[in-house]
């Protein structure tokens, strides 16, 4: 058979999660099915996340998270318009995802993308604002100077609900490493489609490893897990299980997680300040 | 005259050789105090008998004496209490402008100011603390709280940039017996200028000085059921946080109690802030003013007897000036003087109970049996009763030693040396906790770059146990979450509007 003649064979993408700047498959060796909506056939095979996938996270994002934070304000910010600038890039690339693995129509992709861009560049534009706005000089009592000033949480975990937006996650992700902190998210159901298009174009980003990282699997199996690692620091549930909610509510008491309950417009400064400390420094005035 | 007027006396440290001049007592009086037998709730502006008919003692911890017969809250009080105040939270006190809850406020921290020497003395006794530290820093710092937050009550506009707010309704408030006025102060004050109403819970061990507080509010003229008190103990605590009416919680106290009521807050949807324990690190570099960094050191831990949730309790020096601060640290004190609370000169009071004082001593038997090396001014004297305790350290702490990880809550300071700055920093972060931390140097590139790199809510840079109403204090990690104080203490007690 003449080679012109034969038929072209679909290099098919290989769905990983992306940890520490690199694209792992699960250690579980677990994976599950990507359809579109109505689709017989696949989209794709995602990894299926075990807990000591985020584990590993979380070890990635806390050997991240000291440079990332020590990083200029500035640097923060040019990193994360970078990365609106590989997303922009990347346009088709997500197009097709959006369209052929998760449903969405043409026009709805496109203002997807936008969406995408927007949530990124605001955020870019956020890292040498939300220091100026939240923190203070305190007019104490007496010959002190006194400032306070936010400062990053840490470790961060967040856990999607299963819609696969990608603005509403790139925002929550932009906002939670704004302040300097390291993310851990979990991406459950059809959102883990989009964990490799995120980790593609931040792998390409200048965005150091382990600042994000991005775990496709089951909310009930590892909701818990990220709720009682003593590691994180805060943590913000995005679905709608009011029952679950609580629980990891209760589970992260055992080291005083912040739990926020972030609510609000999506690009806000508040959505910074969600994940922050306040430091508060005092110095005698004198000769 | 009752007994626990004047019957401890001030130490007074055994004569050293050579010249020693001495200070003759210089005591308090305590006339200007009346506390009556017994002491009843006070809910919806009215002093209101417990349901179930029963009181406990509040003790003077200087004297062991029994000072009032205070009633004990059960859930039906508390009930009682959260309805008083539901009910003024949306009759009366929401409907207020913010002028002039300011003005309620203001009247307030004017009534504070004038009856501080009385509060004062009332605290001393019911406390342990000393008089110099009620009268100076206490009562001082109560009004001034009162005062910064009246101002912000009609300009609540300008507390979230570009956001309206609103009040949240109840809080319930628990707070601890270390500074019973101010904590109450540090509550109830931002609380109400947000326009929330307010249920109190004192410590059982430190009741009378919010209950004096009550007495104000009604001269003040504060509407009632806007701030009801019901006294108890754990029990009544747990009543409050738990009210479904209640929506907003704040605690100040243990970190496991914080746990506790964390854990039963889940999926209520209640807002939470706390205050909780903490293990602060005091670093001290070669290049510090050491003279002024020996009496930083000394007030950070030795304030308040110890009984500070930002006490600086490991000390961390610096190891080429290690012995050197250790001689001066011995000899400033040798010269503390510990006794009598109501003693102008008195350093160190009374260990605030029974209880707390054996805690205190079981840790510092288990410090001795861990290894590390112990001091204690064998010179200074105690009184013959009530709570004494003399200041002590360990140096030589392991950090993995039981003194330098669990919070002692006393006057023991747990010492270990450093001999970087990498390594100053590791250290002090070496613990769950995060309220707070001390820098000593006189190079100010090396403090920014040291204080950046503490994970703790306040740095006291060559300085230590500074507090302001202007300042926002609280901790990072297991000491609690949310801040008191400054603007930052508004948003625990109100709700930002998209």
């Amino acid at each position: 058979m003449n080679p012109s003649e034969t038929p072209h064979l679909t290099v098919l993408k290989t769905h990983k999660l992306y940890i520490g700047g690199q694209f792992p498959r699960s250690e579980s060796g677990r994976s599950y099915a990507l359809h579109k909506p109505g689709a017989k056939r696949a989209y794709a095979q995602l990894c299926l996340g075990s807990r000591k996938d985020l584990r590993a996270a979380v070890d990635a994002a806390l050997a991240a998270q000291a440079a990332w934070a020590a990083r200029s304000a500035y640097n923060r910010g040019q990193i994360l318009y970078r990365m609106a600038e590989i997303i922009e890039g990347r346009g088709e690339s997500w197009q097709s995802l959006l369209r052929a693995g998760l449903g969405l129509t043409a026009a709805q992709a496109t203002r997807s993308v936008a969406a995408t861009v927007d949530a990124l560049v605001y955020f870019a534009g956020a890292t040498d604002k939300y220091p100026q706005i939240s923190g203070a000089v305190n007019p104490v009592a007496g010959p002190h100077h006194n400032f306070s000033t936010p400062e990053a949480l840490g470790v961060v975990g967040l856990i999607f609900a299963d819609d696969p937006d990608p603005a509403t996650i790139a925002a929550r992700l932009a906002a939670v490493i704004a302040a300097g902190n390291t993310v851990v998210a979990l991406l459950p159901g059809r959102a883990g489609g989009l964990v490799a298009e995120f980790g593609e174009a931040f792998a390409t980003s200048d965005l150091p490893g382990g600042v994000i990282n991005l775990i496709s699997g089951d909310t009930q199996e590892l909701a818990t897990h990220f709720a009682a690692h003593m590691e994180i620091q805060g943590l913000a549930y995005f679905g709608t299980d009011a029952a679950l909610s609580a629980e990891l509510e209760r589970l992260g008491a055992d080291n005083m997680k912040r739990q926020p309950r972030p609510k609000g417009p999506l690009l806000a400064l508040e959505r910074v300040l969600d994940f922050v400390e306040y430091k508060t420094v005092w110095h005698p005035i004198g000769y | 005259m009752t007994e626990y007027l004047a019957t401890t006396h001030a130490s007074k440290p055994a004569p050293a050789a050579g010249f020693v001049l001495d200070y003759a007592p210089s005591i308090e009086s305590h006339k200007i105090v009346q506390i009556p037998a017994r002491h009843e709730l006070f809910i919806g502006g009215k002093w209101t008998p417990p349901t179930a008919g029963r009181y406990f003692a509040s003790v003077n911890p200087a004297t062991d004496e029994v000072l009032s017969q205070i009633a004990d809250a059960d859930a039906a009080d508390v009930d009682a209490a959260v309805r008083a105040a539901r009910s003024a939270y949306e009759r009366r006190w929401s409907k207020l402008s913010g002028r002039e809850r300011g003005r309620y406020l203001f009247r307030i921290a004017r009534l504070i100011q004038e009856r501080s020497r009385e509060l004062a003395v009332l605290e001393s006794i019911d406390n342990g603390k000393p008089i110099r530290e009620s009268r100076d820093v206490d009562l001082p710092l109560v009004a001034a709280h009162f005062f910064y937050y009246a101002g912000w009550a009609d300009k609540l506009d300008y507390a979230v940039p570009g956001r309206k707010v609103a009040p949240l309704g109840v809080a319930g408030q628990v707070i601890p017996w270390n500074f019973p006025l101010l904590m109450a102060a540090w509550k109830i004050a931002p609380a109400l200028a947000c326009g929330n109403t307010v249920v109190l819970k004192p410590a059982e061990q430190t009741p009378l000085t919010a209950l004096k507080l009550m007495e104000i509010f009604e001269e003040a003229g504060l509407p009632p059921g806007v701030v009801n008190l019901v006294t108890g103990a754990g029990a009544a605590g747990a009543a409050l946080v738990s009210h479904p009416l209640v929506s907003k919680v704040a605690f100040t106290g243990s970190t496991e109690v914080g746990k506790t009521i964390a854990r039963s807050l889940a999926g209520t949807g209640k807002r939470l802030t706390l205050e909780l324990g903490g293990k602060s690190a005091h670093i001290v570099f070669e290049d510090a003013a050491i003279d002024q960094a020996v009496e930083g050191v000394v007030n950070g831990i030795y304030f308040n007897q110890g009984h500070v949730c930002c006490a600086g309790s490991r000390l961390l020096l610096e190891e080429s000036v290690s012995a050197l601060f250790l001689d001066k640290l011995q000899a400033r004190m040798r010269q503390l003087r510990v006794g009598n609370p109501l003693d102008k000169n008195t350093d160190i009071g009374a260990i605030n109970s029974k209880p707390e004082l054996e805690k205190i001593r079981r840790l510092i038997e288990l410090g001795k049996s861990e290894g590390a090396h112990y001091f204690e001014p064998e010179n200074t004297r105690l009184p013959d009763k009530g709570n004494f305790l003399r200041p002590c350290y360990f140096s030589d702490v392991a950090a993995s030693h039981t003194v330098s990880r669990v919070e002692v809550f006393g006057p023991v300071l747990a010492i270990s040396t450093f001999r970087t700055p990498a390594e100053a920093v590791a250290k002090a972060n070496d613990t769950p906790y995060g309220l707070a931390a001390g820098i000593w140097s006189e190079k100010g590139s090396k403090i920014h770059k040291v204080a950046a790199g503490l994970r703790a809510g306040v740095i006291w840079a060559n300085t230590y146990n500074q507090f302001d109403p202007s300042s926002p204090f609280g901790g990072y990690g297991e000491s609690g979450f949310g801040r008191e104080g400054g603007r930052h203490g508004l948003l625990a007690y109100l709700e930002v509007q998209a």
